[in-house]
């Protein structure tokens, strides 16, 4: 008879472990949730003083516009992704658990979507209305940016995985994740153009989401093996 | 030969600037390239070549250091 | 099979055979680009639309092709060095990267210049030249990460991980930028697609490709039998051809 025995459906009650430790600390370090909204709204603000504040040439670039601060104030919380926790070791310790290491590193990044990327969904149509964003598109823009920022979480997870080893991972960081934002940009800003101009936006949306179950299905590999990378240097 | 002389086939037709900006740039980084790649061997051979002579200077006494404390490590192993 | 493939690992055994192999392709290089040069530059006939400046085409399209192939073989030898820990593999991704990067300069430098004649302006936003420009910090990506890591195994992982990320990810990124391209500009005169090209013109694009891709090969060999020889100096049958070199 085996000492210890692992006790039921274990990979679960860790994945849920997890789950609670990370949002308890998120809630508690509220700046952190706090940052990137507040930043999302400031780049959104710079537009009108640095262009114009024609409301009908707002109109026209807002779409792009709210897409592109999103997801820079998006990129923006991802060195915190896994930086405290690997300064303070949690992070070993959740390498050296039994657990599968895909599975805990996705349960990471959906706290990481819960607390930035849907705020930033829900808060870009109040955005919008100050770019005088076009009636209509408000839903498919808050839906957009909530079915593509799980999208970016997924993959900034692997470039912030890949850095959190090195001192000054920062601006790395976003050499090595932005470009691989580009086709999650093109289609959620197309959703936002393409509800404006009174097209169908599903066929957009449904790229989005093929685009997220791509990212579902790879990046927790690539996210533990570049973890694992970054802790046995 | 789709040139009459040698000044029509600098010329390009007019587009001479553009071909052959595009073609020097090209060959260049192919020069380039060949070039670093020949500077990197070569000092990396002039650098072994360096390691080995200063072996050879004063390499008897210390091989024979390095080989000795191998053969205590392994007794200590074993 | 595996007995082969694990010697063909082993650095001793790929410096031996690439000395034999390296010669072949430099000469394959340098007569496939001498011969497709002045056959494309010379003897092949102007466009009908575009005159003399779409001689450019024969920097241009061999130069975007191993510029992709480049990134897809340094994936290819990443997924090698990750899975059955061949350093030789790991050695030659990193000794690829910055041919690729320049070749991707090459690829957007030469289709700019082109633009001038064609479109009347340095830069579009065409569709092939915007990929070309997401691939370029693709590849910035890739170097910059293998040069942040001090710990060389860690930095080999780091930027095998990458690429193999970045070449799942250039399919997608390729087809949702032709798709932003035609969405956004639906009637413009692309510079490459063109209707079948008669024989005497894409022959010689045929033998630059094949130039450049030996040309490839050649450097990768020569530039990885470099590395062996810094990162095995300490070995000793590195410090026995340095003797007999000397």
């Amino acid at each position: 008879m085996p000492l210890f025995r692992e006790p039921e459906g274990s990979a679960g009650v860790a994945i849920r472990a997890t789950l609670k430790r990370d949002l308890v600390l998120m809630m508690r370090r509220r700046s952190e949730v706090l940052n990137p909204l507040v930043f999302f709204a400031l780049v959104i603000t710079l537009f009108p003083i640095g262009i114009s504040p024609d409301p009908e040439l707002l109109a026209a670039i807002a779409p792009g516009l709210l897409w592109v601060a999103a997801l820079l104030a998006a990129l923006l919380s991802l060195d915190s992704l896994f930086r405290s926790d690997y300064d303070d070791g949690s992070l070993e310790q959740l390498l050296l658990s039994p657990q599968p290491l895909p599975a805990l590193a996705l349960a990471k990044v959906a706290v990481h979507w819960l607390l930035t990327g849907l705020p930033l969904a829900l808060m870009a149509p109040l955005l919008g209305i100050m770019l005088s964003l076009p009636a209509g598109s408000y839903a498919v823009l808050a839906l957009s940016l909530a079915l593509g920022s799980a999208s970016l979480s997924l993959i900034g997870a692997i470039g912030a995985a890949l850095t959190v080893g090195l001192s000054r991972g920062g601006v790395l960081l976003s050499l090595l994740v932005l470009p691989l934002y580009i086709p999650v940009l093109i289609f959620g800003a197309g959703a936002v153009q393409a509800a404006i101009l009174g097209d169908g936006v599903s066929a957009h949306l449904a790229i989005l989401g093929a685009l997220l179950a791509v990212a579902l299905s790879l990046a927790p590999w690539a996210i533990a093996a570049s973890l694992r990378i970054s802790i046995n240097g | 030969m789709a040139f009459d002389s040698l000044s029509a086939f600098l010329a390009m037709g007019g587009h001479g600037v553009y071909v052959w900006a595009a073609w020097g740039v090209t060959g260049l980084l192919l020069v380039g390239t060949v070039i670093h790649a020949r500077a990197e061997r070569r000092a990396l051979l002039r650098d072994l070549r360096r390691r080995a002579r200063r072996a050879q200077h004063h390499g008897a006494s210390s091989d024979v250091a390095t080989s000795v404390s191998h053969q205590e490590g392994h007794a200590r192993e074993s | 099979m595996w007995a082969f493939i694990h010697k063909l690992g082993s650095p001793k055994w790929f410096y031996a055979i690439s000395a034999r192999l390296q010669p072949w392709f430099w000469v394959a290089a340098a007569v496939l680009i001498v011969i497709g040069s002045a056959w494309g530059l010379a003897f092949a006939p102007a466009d009908y639309q575009q005159g003399n400046s779409f001689r450019i085409i024969y920097v241009h399209v061999p130069a975007a092709f191993l510029a992709q192939s480049i990134f897809v073989s340094m994936a290819v030898a990443g997924f090698i060095f990750m899975v059955w820990k061949i350093k030789v593999a790991d050695m030659a991704a990193a000794m690829m990267a910055p041919l690729g990067a320049a070749m991707t300069f090459v690829a957007l430098f030469s289709g700019a210049v082109w633009g001038v004649p064609t479109w009347g302006t340095w830069w579009m936003w065409d569709a092939r030249l915007t990929s070309m420009l997401i691939l370029l910090f693709l590849y910035f990506g890739v170097i910059a990460l293998r040069g942040a890591f001090t710990s060389r195994d860690s930095a080999s992982r780091a930027a095998s991980v990458l690429a193999m990320v970045g070449v799942i990810n250039i399919p997608i990124i390729k087809y949702s930028v032709d798709w932003w391209y035609t969405l956004h500009q639906p009637a413009t005169f692309s510079v490459t697609s063109r209707p079948a090209m008669p024989m005497e013109m894409w022959a010689p694009l045929l033998i630059m490709v094949l130039g450049f891709y030996s040309f490839f090969i050649a450097l990768t060999l020569m530039r990885t039998r470099s590395e062996i020889l810094r990162r095995e100096a300490n070995k000793r049958w590195v410090r026995e051809l340095a003797g007999e070199v000397s």
